[in-house]
């Protein structure tokens, strides 16, 4: 379903409940719950060796293909069709318990991911979420007032521009496919990717071509 | 006890291209959770390692389900959890009756 705030579309993934935990993903709560109010842990110690240690892997995955589907029409439509299969087409795993899929920006139209109940996201192509992407205010005012959660990200797309809000569910994840920047002609799969952020890929940023690089 | 000497002792996580992969987010937060409170000395890395060995020898199970298995078992042995109080959370989260975000 879909449905207008203002200037904006907002679709729902379908009768989205946040989904319940598995009996181990409960218990990883629960440990992390107590242990965070007794004092004992402090969660940004978790984030920072979970971050220390999945280094890219996750976005690096995501920008792989992007940068094929920039370089390869045909791939790019399989990705269109099909996000799942053609994120295995190039070698990985993708779970089979969720869907996904991925929106693609155009002239005039952008796309933004969030997930309003809880913190659903592609984490098979992005790794793990951003802390702010799960933060109460980013959840409801990517809703409420995209342009405005855009423009505290850096990002001002011209006022005639179409924004696109999507909220994730268990089992139905996004994924944006940003424009190919200009001066980017000629560029392999490789050069692409490493100017595709995770940012990016959730729709609050746009691909930048370094200037020394762009002006080769 | 540093967080690289904690990963490199262990040969059995899950690898690609070398660098660790978590196939849920929860995973992740098992390994993060452990090596923090290593780090802080709430317990020795090498009894969590010794519980993570007999609890991989226990099951034919995913690597991660073992890691928290023994992760909890040290937390419940130091006494810094109790079994009543993990188990009634983690009832919350099944439920839903709280929200499932890390």
């Amino acid at each position: 379903m879909s449905h207008s705030h203002g200037d904006h579309e907002h679709h729902h993934a379908g009768g989205h409940q946040p989904e319940a935990p598995g009996d181990l993903e409960a218990r990883a709560l629960a440990l992390q719950s107590l242990l965070v109010e007794k004092g004992i842990l402090e969660p940004a110690d978790v984030d920072r060796i979970i971050a220390a240690y999945e280094h890219d892997i996750g976005p690096m995955i995501g920008a792989h293909v992007v940068a094929r589907a920039w370089n390869d029409t045909e791939y790019r439509r399989r990705l269109l069709a099909d996000a799942p299969a053609a994120v295995r087409e190039l070698g990985y795993q993708y779970p089979s318990s969720t869907h996904l899929v991925v929106l693609e920006n155009r002239p005039g139209v952008h796309n933004l991911v969030v997930c309003t109940l809880c913190s659903c996201y592609p984490w098979a192509v992005l790794g793990l979420p951003p802390t702010w992407y799960k933060s109460a205010p980013y959840r409801s005012r990517a809703v409420s007032e995209p342009r405005a959660v855009l423009k505290e990200f850096g990002l001002e797309l011209p006022e005639d521009t179409v924004v696109n809000v999507w909220d994730s569910s268990s089992d139905l994840r996004y994924m944006v496919l940003p424009e190919r920047p200009a001066g980017t002609e000629g560029w392999s799969d490789e050069e692409l990717a490493a100017i595709v952020s995770r940012d990016c890929m959730i729709g609050v940023a746009l691909p930048r071509v370094p200037g020394a690089v762009a002006a080769r | 006890m540093s967080v690289e000497r904690a990963v490199a002792d262990l040969e059995g996580l899950p690898r690609k291209n070398g660098e660790l992969v978590f196939n849920a987010p929860w995973e992740g937060h098992a390994f993060g959770m452990a090596v923090a409170l290593s780090e802080r000395g709430a317990f020795a890395w090498d009894d969590f390692r010794e519980r993570l060995g007999d609890e991989i020898g226990r099951a034919d199970r995913e690597y991660y389900a073992s890691w928290l298995a023994a992760f909890e078992r040290v937390l419940l042995e130091r006494g810094l959890l109790s079994q009543a109080e993990v188990t009634a959370r983690a009832d919350e989260y099944r439920t839903l009756r709280r929200d499932p975000v890390f």
